[in-house]
């Protein structure tokens, strides 16, 4: 049995906390690429400044494998993230995670209450709360979530060896996923609503897989079983009829939604709820910047978020710099 | 074998520091039907030297039968912390804490030694109203990243209320009882055996299935 650990704090994270008498200069919201990133940026500049995230290093610790960080060629989700963690601890930023932020109160002074009961104050804010999977919306999913309907390949996956599993999406992350179970279950089928946007490479990778099957142009329907799901009913939008594929598992990576329901009253947000930031990552509130896969932004990649987390501490600076 | 390498054990040996009171740890094995029995003894043996505050008492599921039925072990292996008087805080894992659940493993440790985490007065509150036996599972596998916050979240509750106990069950190691919960995503919580969620839930959320109960 090959044994690994995955130890995810330290000492100095654990003594080095957000300080709720301090009134920091930039506080950034969120630990992926784009915070992380951001707190670099921030502290070199002379910032005061701290993170307060739900979990550092975010959704990219649900990625099994990153292929596309230039200078990487090969890493998981989990690895780069610790090189991004470990590159800002460097600099005694402190971290407050595991929290979430309840409300965001924009005085000259502002005020972020967290769910640890505590307020923490800045006077600029930085936010990169990312985003969650996307649900599929169809009968069965609530029922099935956790009984089948899963959202985390790599956390879920080893509960489907020798299984069959759907994967369902045309992206990178449904790709991936699919390759990933491809190794545990016995057979995977990658159901689509469209034809792939996936990088070629990885597509390429999927077809030459044997225990695969690929369905695109195929709407999922509904979910179905019993105490645990048995079957998906789809459309073959090609033949106009309606297919029944067995399955034990379905793994939805169908892209994400912006977490942005706390900003809701105080930012600008577009259609789809992303924040609206202008080409400085700044919002409509003065002193509000944001960066990532919370923004408008188009397309979300870590490397992106990352660059975009780099714009929105400079910006931060820029206007703390006028404060003086 | 060594199964942490000196990285590690200089890291936890850290993050031991802070510890305020003696931890003990109660490790359930036992010699046939028990494929991570050998490898969770001989992980917690390290983990136990690298702490003064830490012991590690050793315990065969057969021989010690008695203690087993006294801290309610079902299964091997299983971890019980203990607290500086050996009582039994409600503080279990099913299966080998490695991978991503040696964050959980750590985090129950400081949790027994004094030195965990401070919550608000409310949720205090609201945990230590709780009027019932409560038994809490956290189906986990050990590659999930946000898993290790779930047990972290059953476990404090059980340290501020001796009416709840939880445990941390490896899903893989224990397949009938995953099957028997229909656990095909982890976090998967179980309250008394029924009621569950999914996912790395809030601790009101915990809290309001408790309270429904």
């Amino acid at each position: 049995m090959g044994l690994d650990f995955s130890l995810s704090f330290s000492a100095e994270e654990m003594s080095n906390k957000l300080d709720t008498n301090t009134i920091y200069d930039t506080i950034i919201i969120g630990g992926g690429p784009a915070g992380l990133n951001a707190a670099l940026y921030a502290k070199r500049k002379g910032l005061n400044v701290g993170i307060i995230a739900d979990r550092i290093g975010g959704q990219v610790l649900d990625t099994s494998s990153v292929e596309n960080y230039l200078g990487y060629k090969y890493l998981t989700g989990e690895e780069l993230m610790h090189k991004f963690e470990e590159h800002v601890k460097e600099y005694k930023v402190p971290i407050t995670s595991d929290v979430l932020v309840k409300e965001v109160i924009n005085n000259e002074v502002k005020e972020i209450i967290a769910s640890n009961g505590k307020t923490y104050k800045a006077k600029t804010i930085i936010v990169s709360t990312g985003s969650k999977p996307r649900m599929l919306n169809v009968p069965g999913e609530k029922e099935y979530l956790g009984r089948g309907v899963a959202y985390c390949a790599i956390c879920d996956g080893p509960l489907f060896a020798e299984r069959d599993v759907i994967v369902t999406g045309g992206g990178n992350s449904a790709v991936e996923a699919a390759i990933d179970l491809a190794k545990i279950a016995n057979k995977v089928m990658l159901v689509h609503r469209s034809d792939f946007r996936a990088d070629k490479i990885l597509v390429d990778k999927l077809y030459g897989l044997k225990n695969v099957e690929v369905y695109l142009q195929t709407q999922i329907k509904e979910i179905f079983g019993e105490m645990l799901m048995t079957h998906i009913v789809a459309l073959d939008k090609k033949s106009n009829k309606e297919i029944e594929i067995k399955a034990d598992g379905l793994f939805v990576e169908i892209g994400y939604l912006p977490k942005s329901e706390i900003f809701e009253n105080l930012l600008a947000l577009n259609d789809k709820k992303e924040i609206i930031v202008n080409n400085k990552a700044e919002t409509n509130v003065e002193g509000i910047y944001a960066a990532g896969d919370i923004t408008d932004v188009a397309y979300k990649q870590i490397i992106i978020s990352a660059a975009e987390g780099a714009k929105a501490a400079l910006s931060a600076n820029d206007y703390i710099n006028k404060l003086k | 074998m060594a199964f942490l390498n000196d990285d590690i054990r200089k890291q936890i040996t850290e993050i031991f520091e802070p510890m305020k009171k003696n931890v003990n740890i109660a490790v359930f094995v036992q010699e046939s039907d028990c494929e991570s029995c050998e490898d969770t003894k001989g992980y917690m043996e390290e983990m136990a030297e690298l702490s003064d505050k830490l012991t590690l008492t050793v315990y065969d599921m057969n021989a010690d039968a008695e203690k087993a039925a006294e801290l309610n072990v079902e299964y091997t292996p299983a971890i019980v912390l203990l607290d500086e008087n050996n009582k039994d805080l409600g503080i279990k894992y099913y299966g080998i804490p490695a991978g991503h659940e040696i964050n959980s493993f750590i985090t129950g440790v400081l949790e027994v030694s004094g030195a965990g985490e401070e919550l608000p007065a409310e949720l205090i509150a609201r945990i230590e109203g709780i009027d019932k036996p409560v038994n809490i599972k956290v189906f986990v596998t050990l590659s999930c990243p946000h898993c290790p916050g779930a047990v972290a979240k059953a476990h404090k509750i059980a340290l501020l209320n001796p009416l709840v106990n939880a445990e941390m069950v490896e899903a893989n190691t224990f397949g009938e009882l995953s099957n028997k919960f229909n656990v095909s995503g982890v976090p998967k919580i179980i309250f008394n055996d029924g009621a569950d969620l999914v996912g790395n839930q809030p601790l009101e959320e915990f809290l309001s299935t408790i309270e429904s109960l």
